[in-house]
């Protein structure tokens, strides 16, 4: 699990405003299963934190137990991780960010971890609006326990056994979104391209940023007859809108027609431009991205790319009123009233 | 349990026990009587037995006036208040002979006649309320106002201290307090004309309360976690725990928020439940925060998987566990000391946790503040086993003294700097020998980061399934609780030389001391240890070593201090005899020496 990965630096790799390659944001060897979505999304982690040149140290990745939640320790090794308990990543997560604001808070959970046993602290993370980015490296499996169902199966779906699955769904982008989820998207593992633009949105989105990725299980629900195979989930993707994450301090450079594009704002003065493949779709109405991801799910596809961003609700420490400054680095001077107010504390319980 | 030591109730000493109906406004009321006789200088006890409802259940409040200043339940009721009928059967019976029953004799109550032994007298209150007050609501309130009039009249209780403590509770409505004080004279002139005032119970004005205070636990505690500097907290409310967090907000309202901005130097999480409040808690605290949750018994229950990530993970955490009834819900608003055991192993596997013991509202907020230094200089989860008597009720607490010097002991936590200067961090590395090792906080550097996880990992710091390296780490856990038993606070021991002793905890202390008084009466002459840390330190093994007879005084059914005393010492389990109070209701004096008592009588564990 914590694999050492040789660092090969060479000269010519490209460097970003940290003067950082690439290979610095990566982490530990994976010990998945070769072939395994979560590797790929690993790889598009560490090239959405190279692109945005974050610090390493201020990268916190956490996670729950389960496939996915081993590889936080497979990117940016220079980052503090936290491998919690099963299903209650978002419950440190908050805590976490409840002591220092200014961290860059990277969740990796699955669906058993997100939408089985944590389905509670998932929405509950949601509702508070805890500034993070939220993986959910969904492959309708347990695989730590070889191959049962999970809460994200969809109904008749085949295991490796030939069982068919009987219970509908829980979709967490559904879900991310009757519950007020600010930044709600989905994505395929097999598509680098629409997942680090996300990736680098969401890890700049104020307040909870969900990303439900589709990350298929090599060696127990790749097969024929399973709704999260590669080649299912290829052949059933549905894209309405592109996103791309526009740092302003460069050139917008937009080849898309008019009246195609929509720009959204992020507080942190950058902007995620959507390109919308289907005109009818509009991501900043959740009412209707809601129902558009239905009538697709109805249709048996998967709506992948950024399906809802609304930057406007109070975050976490918006609603709590906490200082820009950390409550991890309050001088304590700040925080003791000391004894003489202890004193006039007393003098009203006399 | 009938008291059977102690002569009659006199001056400055005796119990009045009111029986209401939730809901009334009686705890204001009776609030007003305690803290009156508390003004006169007189040392007061108040105990609170409510139900877990909101409107319409029994509920009881007993006053002990007593000059001497013992802090317990005596086991007396010298006046009963008997305002509920429902409950009239059981509360007469409980009066103390040659005590007195005060009812509402707006309505005939043949039953309260039955009792030679008790004089009961009626003061028509209701009538009163209704000749005098408009509205059903105002009523109901002013009939127990009323009362607290008529006991200034029995008890001669100074009405100018009613007056003045009235218009400080309702400094935005002075209309409230006249109307308060037109009911009390109504009472009180009623009582003067009808009754023979004083009692031979009543309250003369003494100067022993002077440099106290009168303050719940759970107040004291949440007033501890604000001297110590915690800054975030998550919760899931339960009674009886509920109350700290309340003022622990109360308190960071007043005192951390910033008058220029009104940003908030604290953050509060009221969590989802309880495992999403301990999850919350050990997030802030890897973080480098300091952070706590209060809960109780079932909230410890639910917390059990990520306590054991903390102990394992070496987080420092805080968890205020205000005992209350088990198993299961049971009975939430009643007092125990009952998950001394679920908390000293709490958790799966090989744990050990780290056990506070305060005694009373004084040492809930000074063991509070060391809660924190210790969880942090240790880094692992630190329990401070308060229970419903402490946090809920009104004790009178000598005032409390702060250091400005203090400051935090963060425990061994790299800075920025110090990082850079060292050639590799190991997050589990015993370099000290005393097994704890140096820690990161994120956000630091990238030389200090590390993993943290619950699964195998080595002193390195890396994942593993070695078993040399498990137990490597597994076995500096170890000697890290010993290290423990150094820093806890030591056992308080009292008297010298007695071949017998008690040995006790928590809010068990007032009972034990008043009952070793009692007991030296009657020639028995006992020593006193009360534990106040777990991991027991040496001064524990030594005064087990030392005592041949040791009676283990404790409020749960399962003698669970005895079971952790035989587990963790080197004590001789024939030496331990068992007094066990677990009715839920705080653990009186007489108790103690009639337990006491019978197990020597019968020449048990000698």
């Amino acid at each position: 699990m914590s694999i050492a990965k040789p660092k090969i630096s060479r000269p010519n790799l490209p460097r970003n405003s940290q003067g950082l390659t690439r290979r610095d944001y990566e982490g530990g060897m994976s010990t998945l299963c070769a072939g395994c979505g979560h590797d790929s999304i690993t790889a598009a982690i560490v090239q959405a934190c190279f692109e945005l040149s974050l610090p390493p140290q201020s990268v916190a990745k956490l996670s729950g137990i389960g496939c996915s939640s081993k590889t936080t320790a497979y990117f940016v090794s220079g980052a503090h991780g936290f491998n919690s308990v099963h299903g209650r990543m978002p419950a440190i997560a908050a805590g976490a960010s409840a002591a220092n604001r200014t961290l860059h808070y990277i969740g990796v959970s699955g669906d058993g971890d997100s939408l089985s046993i944590g389905l509670g602290q998932l929405g509950h993370a949601i509702r508070r609006n805890v500034d993070m980015l939220y993986l959910l490296e969904n492959n309708g499996v347990y695989g730590l326990t070889k191959g049962q169902f999970s809460a994200s199966a969809e109904l008749g779906s085949q295991s490796k056994k030939g069982e068919k699955n009987d219970h509908e769904p829980i979709d967490p982008v559904l879900l991310a979104l009757s519950i007020g989820a600010t930044f709600v998207a989905r994505s395929f593992s097999g598509d680098k391209e629409q997942l680090v633009p996300l990736l680098k949105a969401g890890l700049m989105h104020r307040g909870f940023a969900l990303i439900d990725i589709l990350s298929p299980c090599v060696t127990f629900n790749d097969h024929e007859g399973s709704t999260k195979s590669y080649a299912y989930v290829r052949e059933h993707l549905h894209t309405p809108v592109a996103a791309d994450y526009i740092e302003t301090r460069g050139e917008i450079k937009v080849d898309y027609g008019p009246g195609e594009a929509v720009t959204v704002d992020m507080h942190d003065g950058h902007q995620v431009v959507l390109k919308k493949l289907d005109h009818d779709y509009d991501p900043t109405d959740r009412a209707r991205a809601l129902g558009y991801v239905q009538e697709h799910i109805a249709r048996g596809e998967h709506v992948t790319g950024l399906i809802y961003l609304g930057e406007g609700r109070r975050n976490f420490h918006e609603r709590h009123q906490t200082p820009e400054q950390p409550l991890n680095s309050l001088p304590y001077e700040m925080l003791c009233p000391g004894s003489d107010r202890l004193g006039s504390i007393i003098k009203r319980y006399r | 349990m009938r008291e059977v030591n102690r002569p009659v109730a006199g001056v400055n000493d005796f119990v009045v026990k009111f029986a209401n109906v939730n809901g009334t406004g009686s705890a204001s009321a009776n609030g007003l009587i305690m803290k009156t006789v508390f003004r006169m200088g007189v040392p007061v006890v108040g105990k609170n037995f409510f139900p877990s409802n909101i409107q319409g259940l029994p509920t009881w409040y007993e006053i002990r006036v007593t000059g001497e200043g013992w802090s317990a339940r005596s086991g007396r009721v010298d006046v009963m208040v008997a305002m509920n009928s429902e409950t009239y059967v059981r509360d007469l019976k409980e009066v103390s002979p040659g005590g007195y029953l005060l009812h509402d004799s707006s309505w005939a109550h043949p039953v309260l006649l039955s009792r030679e032994d008790v004089t009961v007298m009626g003061v028509p209150l209701s009538e009163l309320c209704a000749e005098n007050f408009e509205g059903a609501r105002a009523r109901i309130l002013m009939k127990n106002i009323m009362y607290a009039g008529v006991m200034a009249a029995l008890f001669e209780l100074d009405l100018e201290v009613m007056r003045s403590l009235l218009t400080e509770s309702y400094a935005r409505k002075p209309a409230l307090v006249d109307a308060n004080m037109k009911a009390i004279q109504l009472g009180y002139d009623y009582a003067k004309a009808n009754f023979q005032t004083p009692l031979p119970m009543r309250v003369e004005p003494l100067q022993r309360t002077a440099g106290h205070f009168v303050m719940d636990g759970n107040t004291a505690a949440a007033l501890g976690c604000l001297y110590a500097g915690a800054t975030v907290g998550a919760w899931y409310p339960i009674t009886p725990s509920t109350s700290l967090m309340d003022a622990f907000k109360s308190f960071c309202m007043k005192h951390r928020v910033d008058p220029e901005t009104g940003q908030r130097n604290f953050l509060i999480v009221q969590a989802e439940d309880e495992l999403a409040a301990i999850g919350a808690v050990i997030g802030a605290a890897w973080n480098g925060a300091r952070s706590f949750t209060p809960t109780s018994g079932p909230g410890i229950s639910l917390m059990n998987e990520f306590i054991g990530l903390a102990y394992y993970a070496e987080i420092p955490t805080v968890l205020f566990d205000v005992q209350r009834v088990g198993p299961s819900t049971g009975m939430p608003t009643r007092t125990q000391q009952c998950d001394l055991l679920s908390c000293a192993y709490a958790s799966h596997g090989d744990t050990r946790h780290v056990l506070l013991f305060p005694a009373n509202p004084e040492e809930a907020f000074y063991l509070s503040v060391q809660a924190f230094d210790l969880a942090e200089r240790l880094q692992t989860p630190v329990f401070v086993m308060l229970d419903l008597d402490i946090g809920m009720n009104d004790w009178m607490v000598p005032d409390l003294q702060w250091d400005d010097a203090y400051r935090p002991d963060r425990g061994k936590v790299l800075d920025a700097q110090t990082i850079q200067k060292i050639e590799k961090f190991h997050r589990y590395l015993d370099v000290d020998g005393d097994g704890i090792p140096w820690r990161t906080v994120p956000g630091t550097g990238e030389k200090g980061a590390y993993f943290t996880r619950g699964s195998g990992h080595n002193r390195f710091g890396g994942y593993t399934e070695d078993s040399v390296e498990y137990q490597e780490v597994v076995d500096r856990l170890v000697r890290k609780f010993k290290t423990a038993a150094g820093m806890v606070p030591k056992a308080i021991i009292k008297g010298s030389g007695a071949g017998a002793g008690i040995v006790s905890l928590g809010s068990c202390d007032g009972a034990v001391l008043e009952a070793l008084a009692v007991l030296t009466r009657q020639g028995i002459k006992l020593d006193y240890l009360r534990v106040r840390g777990f991991p027991f330190g040496e001064e524990v093994e030594e005064f087990l070593a030392s005592h041949e007879q040791l009676f283990v005084v404790e409020q749960n059914r399962d003698a669970q201090l005895k079971s952790l005393l035989t587990l963790e010492t080197a004590v001789e389990k024939r030496k331990l005899h068992s007094i066990l109070h677990y009715s839920g209701l705080p653990v009186t004096s007489s108790f103690i020496v009639e337990g006491i008592n019978r197990a020597m009588s019968k020449g048990e564990a000698a």
